[in-house]
């Protein structure tokens, strides 16, 4: 006869246990987040999906800056190269015409950040898929250096 | 139902309970959980660990690694052996560090590890060690990890009473244990009495690279010198050294070198013998002996033979050095952090004897001598005694300190460690060890500042602690809390080869300064590939130079073609990653050496003779990336005198 009493006791329990952990309100946002269906195609949204790291906001000015390109081509080279080709894909995508797929803020975490961008952002893990679960390298650039890889993609 | 109801609130009782206990990580220093001993070595999944501890590895010849309270070993850094691990010793950067005189010695027997100190504390820059049998110091980074310097000291077998620092790392000091003839000659064993010398050897450490450099060798009586200290605070400025087999025999020792009632502790004012030396004092004697440093930048060691020594005759120096008889063949000598009290532990006996440096001073100023032995003033036992512990054990060995006024001495014979007080010398405490305890360590233990929370004592036999595995068992070692009245065994660990002395410090003062990667553009490697487009295949007649990169997950070039029978092929690797804890391996088929472990932004060498025609295999021993098993490449070996010439490429693109 009092078994239920019990069981609820435990149950109400131990969502208490829950709740009383972590701030209710954000496991739910979780549970909710998870059980979303994603967006079929995470690559049709680019325009509006700048990645996950320090760069939130980017304007790029219209002129270019050729010193800032030749900066950018030898970081590139050195940092890059092994997995980027710029005529072909290699192990990773060829960097041309970067900006008519990706943001530049995409573009610059996607460098700076790699390991949780191919973890959490949509695009970064459909790519990650594409290479055949070979990862981006964090080559720890500074923003400045992922900057002017940038300006050297621009002139591609 | 009473009985449901009484269920149902025990149910509940223990869910809030859990509820509260999950909820608030810190709780575990507070009510009745801290009573668990498991809980105050548990350093959960994720956490990390309060202190480093570098145990010596003994005749392992290396340094491992621990953190301490939990008993974990994170690495093994390889100093004076050889180790196929990471290629230390194979690769043709290191090499070099083996050299001698005696040519290539890939072993030794590491004894006393002791870490930089700055004022009489630890400041967590190098730690060094003492290979014992060929007698060698290295000197390892605290940041990197690695071995950076081996310097061999002439004069000197059995390398023993090494290798402590004094207070500013002035010098690292290396002390012989077998006195042998010196210079080295043809004569009778026999004729050893009076004949044969100990070099005390006094190793200047440059404060900002760290380099040693052999600054002088005082050429001692024929003794064994055992164990070393520094003064510190007030008797900074002085060394002690414990002597055995004063009777100076040259066989059955254990019989003849114990005839003895005191044997010595030589105090030695190296302040006086620096001056000594800084004005022209001391001869310069030829000999023979290896400098080995390794360069960061270019990722090399170098092997440097020196040629002569400045050693210093005691009797040429009046009041630098002294002898405090000492009973029982004295094997560990000790300094308390205040600097005051000089602690040797008379192995055969059962009381530890200890010496005043005040009341050494006051002897050695009213000139108080009871003799001397070859020129050197021996000053009256009682006049420098401050006191006698009355332990009740037996066979001490050595002492370590907690900055609390305690002592804590390991008894091999009656196995145990037993506290005491300086000053009351009234033993506090005493607690067994698991078996036949030879050195024991408290972080920061030989210095002005102890860290005196856990004490770990390192034993010699392990008979039943562990599962069996065959006749050899890794020497045991136990952890005790020593922040209470009483000593509380916590935990108990297996350690690698054979622990002598170790030395901790706090994770804090290390973990922040520890390296993550080489930056590539700071490698200065003749053979570096610093980008992809450097990769390069040089032949000098039978002689090939491959330099090759790698990244996850291939190596630039992976086909090579060109290679022939009789070639020397040296492959030259460097990791392109730029990220923390992402190394490569390199391992070609049939190689007559050892792999190679490349960090990032590292180039390491190896050398390869193909004996056999053919298409032969090479690939990356470290699981790097989920395509880790596609990271291999090919080499075409051809006969002897074929045309084929030197071709490299990868994915189809020719890269020559």
């Amino acid at each position: 006869m009092k078994k239920p009493t019990i069981n609820l006791l435990l149950t109400l329990l131990f969502f208490v246990g829950i709740l009383g952990c972590g701030g209710g309100q954000s496991k739910i946002d979780e549970i909710k987040a998870k059980t979303q269906k994603a967006p079929s195609d995470p690559m049709a949204e680019w325009q509006s999906n700048k990645g996950i790291g320090p760069v939130k906001s980017l304007i790029l000015p219209s002129e270019m800056d050729p010193e800032l390109i030749a900066s950018g081509r030898q970081i590139f080279e050195s940092m890059c190269s092994a997995c980027h080709k710029i005529d072909k894909k290699f192990i990773g995508p060829s960097p041309k015409d970067i900006l008519t797929r990706r943001t530049p803020e995409w573009t610059m975490n996607m460098i700076l950040n790699p390991s949780e961008m191919v973890q959490k952002d949509p695009i970064a893990k459909q790519l990650l898929i594409e290479a055949n679960g070979s990862p981006m390298a964090n080559q720890n650039l500074s923003e400045e250096d992922a900057r002017a890889v940038l300006e050297y993609f621009r002139s591609l | 139902m009473k009985k449901v109801i009484n269920r149902t609130s025990v149910v509940i009782s223990v869910l809030l309970a859990m509820i509260i206990v999950g909820c608030s990580p810190n709780s575990g220093s507070n009510g009745a959980l801290s009573s668990s001993v498991a809980e105050r070595v548990y350093v959960a999944p994720g956490e990390q660990d309060e202190y480093y501890a570098f145990l010596s590895g003994g005749y392992s010849g290396n340094l491992t690694v621990y953190g301490l309270p939990s008993g974990r070993m994170f690495k093994e850094i390889p100093v004076f052996s050889q180790f196929p691990t990471s290629g230390y010793g194979y690769s043709e950067e290191t090499k070099p560090m083996f050299e001698t005189s005696h040519g290539f010695v890939p072993w030794d027997d590491a004894h006393h590890p002791d870490i930089s100190q700055t004022n009489g504390e630890l400041d967590g820059r190098w730690i060094f060690i003492n290979g014992n049998n060929t007698p060698r110091i290295a000197r390892i980074s605290l940041s990197t990890f690695e071995t950076e310097e081996i310097i061999e000291v002439p004069n000197s077998a059995g390398n023993h009473s090494s290798s402590f620092v004094t207070e500013n790392t002035e010098y690292v000091v290396a002390g012989t244990r077998f006195s042998v003839p010196v210079p080295q000659r043809d004569m009778p064993i026999d004729e050893y009495k009076g004949n044969f010398k100990g070099a005390l050897s006094f190793i200047s450490v440059d404060p900002e690279h760290g380099h040693m450099d052999i600054k002088f060798q005082i050429i001692m009586p024929g003794f064994n010198y055992d164990l070393s200290h520094p003064g510190r605070g007030k008797s900074h400025g002085w060394m002690f050294f414990s002597t055995y087999n004063t009777e100076e025999a040259n066989s059955l020792q254990e019989v003849n070198s114990s005839q003895n009632d005191k044997d010595f502790i030589a105090a030695i004012n190296w302040k006086v013998i620096e001056e000594y030396v800084n004005n022209g004092g001391g001869t310069k004697m030829p000999a023979e002996y290896a400098h080995n440093v390794y360069d960061e930048s270019t990722h090399m060691a170098t092997s440097t033979m020196k040629k002569e020594v400045l050693t210093v005759n005691p009797i040429d120096i009046p009041g630098a050095i002294y002898f405090l008889p000492t009973p029982k063949s004295p094997h560990g000598c000790d300094v308390d952090p205040s600097g005051e009290y000089i602690i040797g532990s008379g192995k055969l006996s059962a009381d530890l004897t200890v010496h005043s440096f005040d009341k050494m001073i006051a002897a050695i100023e009213a000139e108080k001598f009871d003799g001397d032995a070859y020129g050197i003033p021996i000053l009256n036992y009682e006049d420098v005694l401050a006191g006698t512990v009355r332990s009740g054990g037996l066979g001490p060995l050595h002492t370590e300190f907690d900055g609390k006024g305690n002592a804590y001495t390991t008894f091999f014979i009656s196995s145990e460690v037993v506290k005491w007080e300086l000053g009351t010398w009234e033993v506090l405490d005493r607690q067994p060890t698991y078996y036949s305890v030879g050195h024991l360590m408290i972080p920061g233990g030989n210095s002005r500042k102890p860290f005196g929370k856990y004490v770990v004592a390192m034993n010699k036999i392990t008979k039943d602690r562990y599962l069996p595995v065959g006749p050899e068992m890794e020497h045991s070692a136990q952890i005790y809390d020593i922040s209470g009245d009483k000593m509380e065994l916590l935990y108990d660990f297996p350690t690698h080869g054979e622990p002598h002395y170790a030395a901790g410090i706090p994770a804090e003062l290390l973990a922040p300064k520890a390296k993550k990667f080489y930056k590539l553009e700071d490698n200065k490697h003749p053979y570096a590939v610093t980008t992809p487009n450097e990769v390069t295949i040089e032949r000098k007649g039978n002689e090939v130079h491959i330099s090759m990169a790698t990244i996850r997950s291939h190596f630039t070039p992976d086909n090579i073609e060109g290679i022939k029978v009789g070639d020397k092929v040296y492959f030259h690797i460097t990791n392109q990653e730029q990220d923390f804890d992402v190394p490569h391996g390199f391992a070609m088929i049939g190689q007559n050496s050892s792999e190679l472990l490349i960090m990032p932004g590292q180039t390491k060498s190896s050398v390869w003779e193909p004996k056999k025609v053919g298409v032969w295999p090479f690939y990356c021993t470290d699981f790097c990336s989920a395509l880790h098993q596609e990271m291999q490449g090919y080499i075409r070996v051809s006969p002897r005198n074929s045309s084929i010439a030197l071709k490299w490429s990868l994915d189809g693109d020719e890269l020559n």
